[in-house]
């Protein structure tokens, strides 16, 4: 049982027992602000399998996110269908329209990937906003329903869904998949000379992120109650998405979840402060960029190579 | 039957033909060494089989199956692998780890290692002599396992046919021994290589047969005896006799003070040596060569005097040291290199590639270097509005060689400006070396064709894995070194 002597793991497991354990101390503010980052963890693991692994820069993330969010909204708002329904169509819409991006995109080298899924969020948008009578526009629209009105219960929730979210894609990152997808996004005409065929596996991590992109979108919506574009589909959101993934550690998928925890409760406690806080997040952010490249997780060090 | 059969294949890349009506075959258990000089083509053949470029005309065949035209990942499925000259391991995982990527099947559903797949890859790990290695880090390897570690990567395959791109680059002779004997071995097992090398020297021992390549041509096919004393194949190496010619009268009086000074220059990329203590010397108004085969270092010594690797030892210019100048200060300074691989602005016109050269210059200066390059290449006059990616091979290398005269360098450095070129176009090359040594400019010469530097050159330094091997005048090279440079 060599893995119950990996020092990570034990922890993890501390830090697990902690979050599940913290309502007990902490007031129903400060759960409300973590909820929030747990989902935003989900968003920024997500986005690692992407960036991480499959070497593709999505600058879409909110793309995804959005449509999950705005799908399963305005089905909750427009028919009767359940909302746990809402929430997985939702997601099955986010994979849908991830595809749909993904598919023409991927062909495409380098930086222009980049750029089509930057174009498909500024599309969205400019969709919600056109077709507001529908949307709610700039300003979106309130949902009937609600996971829940305790905020303990909808912190264990979010806290479930990050866990389980984690564990899956960590999962597959670990898998023989993961180390395909890390040989197609750094050299990819290597992979594709080992007859792996680049453009499926690449797809695949897409829907994967889409997936949980999606879900997290539509969770959210309904532990707010409400959806905008500011808070589902703004650029402004992808930008702190890739913070948070980057601040965290690129190829850890766990460092999403640590960024977003900590970009979360930064601005939270820096509130006081008022707009200057929003500097001073960023000029930290900038330092971890330059100085610790590899994200909080990079200080740790690496699995030692055994001679 | 052939194995594997290519048919009148060809390529071109705007207005430069990589490969033309290219035809070979390939039985089982048979070594084919693909050899020619940079730039003839060889590696374009490779990506042409492996489908990662796509063909203009021809067929590529695999035992009956017509692959022209199907992606890379189809063609390695079915059987089909290729190893590359450098090798990009995953850092982050362990040698086994890398060699059981390529026992992977290309399926989504790879979500739990399968315990086959990691007995396989330690017998493959054993079979390339890495056993000791699986659990390293790659970047912890030796330079000649990491080449191991590719080939084990090409073996997991199973693969009918083996595409081994330049396996003994920076190996030493020991190595080398080594790693033939493990190429060797493929042999028995009834696999096909195609195996890419500069010169028939390094591979001779090892293959059935060599097809030798020169300006995308095949210029001879047969035993490696039979080709290597083919006179068009020494014709392209040696460029014809190794006398110096009615050009090599002692021109001693010409030279000036020293202007370039290299001592004990050592340069390594990674853990591979490229540059062993290298000596060197240009004076003004002198025309320096130094000749040696594709991978001796010619390019590593001026791209270290460039700035733009690394180095140990000394280089000075006009008496001063060079050590941490950057490559603009350099060039600033009055050492340009015209490069190898030329590296022309591809989507910018013949003006504008030449007016990035002189951008520095005083307008009538400007004008007055601007007519001096035309009149060397009257060609580039003509081709003024054309994008410098739509020239041919010859046209570039004048457009090449012209902007770096419009910097008005003190020291003019070209790096084998024959490569991959046709003797016609050669002899432009050849006029306009003279007419710039006849105006006294200093100029040092990179050149793998030994008699095209011979016949220009006032002193010749000859460069063999990245030692001077031998120096002295034209004259006297084809006695001192006789046969032995193939």
């Amino acid at each position: 049982m060599q893995w119950l002597r990996s020092p990570r793991l034990w922890v993890a497991a501390l830090a697990l027992v902690a979050m599940v354990l913290l309502p007990l101390w902490v007031s129903e503010y400060v759960l409300g602000v973590l909820t929030i980052a747990y989902y935003f963890g989900v968003f920024a693991m997500s986005w690692d399998l992407l960036f991480g692994y499959a070497g593709e820069v999505n600058f879409g993330p909110t793309f995804l996110i959005g449509i999950g969010a705005y799908v399963s909204g305005m089905l909750n708002i427009y028919t009767s269908v359940p909302m746990v329904l809402c929430i997985a169509a939702g997601a099955v819409a986010a994979v849908i329209a991830g595809v749909l991006l993904a598919l023409p995109a991927l062909r495409l080298r380098g930086a222009y990937f980049g750029l089509v899924t930057l174009v498909s969020v500024l599309i969205l948008q400019t969709v919600i906003v056109l077709f507001a009578s529908y949307t709610g526009g700039e300003i979106g629209f309130s949902v009937p329903s609600i996971l829940s009105i305790d905020s303990g219960v909808n912190y264990y929730y979010a806290l479930a869904f990050m866990v389980v979210s984690g564990m899956v894609l960590l999962a597959v990152a670990r898998s023989p998949m993961g180390l395909i997808l890390q040989a197609t996004g750094q050299d990819p005409l290597g992979a594709q000379a080992l007859g792996f065929n680049v453009t499926k596996h690449k797809l695949a991590a897409f829907c994967l992120s889409a997936l949980f992109s999606g879900l997290a979108g539509a969770l959210t919506i309904f532990y707010l109650g409400s959806v905008s574009v500011n808070t589902v589909v703004d650029l402004a959101v992808t930008v702190q998405i890739i913070i948070a993934a980057v601040l965290g550690g690129r190829r850890t998928i766990v460092g999403g979840a640590l960024g977003a925890i900590f970009l979360i409760v930064a601005a939270e406690y820096l509130r006081p402060i008022g707009e200057l806080s929003n500097l001073v997040v960023a000029a930290f952010a900038l330092i971890v960029l330059l100085f610790i490249p590899d994200g909080f997780l990079g200080l740790f060090p690496r699995r030692e190579a055994r001679s | 039957m052939s194995l594997l059969k290519v048919t009148g294949l060809g390529k071109r890349f705007g207005g430069l033909i990589a490969v033309r009506d290219l035809s070979f075959s390939l039985d089982p258990g048979e070594i084919l060494g693909l050899i020619g000089p940079n730039g003839s083509g060889k590696s374009t053949t490779m990506g042409l089989v492996m489908g990662v470029i796509p063909p203009d005309t021809g067929s590529v065949r695999l035992g009956g199956t017509d692959m022209t035209g199907w992606a890379p990942h189809r063609v390695a499925k079915h059987g089909v692998s290729l190893m590359f000259q450098h090798s990009r391991p995953l850092r982050r995982h362990s040698v086994l780890e890398n060699i059981e990527l390529a026992l992977l099947p290309d399926s989504l559903w790879n979500f739990v290692p399968h315990p086959r797949v990691a007995r396989r890859a330690r017998e493959i790990a054993e079979r390339v002599g890495l056993e000791e290695f699986v659990e390293r880090w790659p970047e912890t390897l030796p330079y000649a396992h990491l080449r191991r570690l590719e080939l084990a990567k090409a073996i997991a395959r199973d693969p009918q046919v083996l595409l081994i791109d330049e396996p003994f680059a920076g190996l030493t002779m020991a190595e080398m021994r080594e790693f033939s004997a493990l190429i060797s071995s493929l042999r028995d097992e009834r696999r096909a290589v195609l195996l890419v090398d500069h010169n028939v020297k390094g591979v001779r021992a090892l293959v059935d047969r060599v097809l030798a390549m020169h300006v995308g041509s095949k210029i001879a096919e047969g035993t490696p005896d039979q080709v290597m004393s083919d006179p068009t194949v020494r014709s392209v190496y040696l460029g014809g006799s190794l006398d110096g010619g009615p050009e090599t009268a002692d021109r001693g009086a010409v030279a000036g003070p020293p202007l370039l000074q290299v001592e004990s220059l050592r340069v390594h990329y990674d853990r591979a040596q490229a540059l062993d203590g290298v000596d060197l010397e240009v004076r003004e108004g002198e025309l320096v060569s130094v000749v040696g085969l594709n991978g001796a270092g010619k390019t590593t010594l001026f791209n270290a005097v460039s700035g733009f690797v690394a180095h140990e030892g000394f280089i000075r210019w006009r008496g001063e040291s060079l050590d941490g100048a950057t490559p603009g200060a350099v060039a600033r300074a009055g050492i340009v290199q015209c490069p190898e691989s030329r590296e022309l602005f591809g989507d910018m016109t013949v003006a504008e590639n030449l007016e990035m050269g002189g951008y520095h210059l005083s307008r009538e200066d400007y004008a007055r270097q601007h007519a001096t390059v035309l009149a060397l290449f009257p060609i580039l006059a003509e081709r003024q509005r054309q994008t410098a990616r739509t020239l041919s091979g010859g046209e570039q290398q004048m457009l090449a060689i012209g902007r770096a005269l419009m910097t008005r360098p003190r020291l003019l450095i070209l790096d084998e400006p024959s490569m991959g070129l046709a003797p016609l176009v050669m002899e432009h090359i050849s006029t306009a070396i003279e007419a710039l040594r006849a105006e006294g400019v200093t100029v040092l010469l990179g050149e793998q064709n030994v008699s095209f530097a011979l016949r220009h050159s006032d002193r010749v330094y000859l460069l063999e894995q990245g030692r001077i091997a031998w120096q002295g005048a034209p004259g006297a090279f084809a006695e001192a070194t006789g046969e032995r440079y193939l």
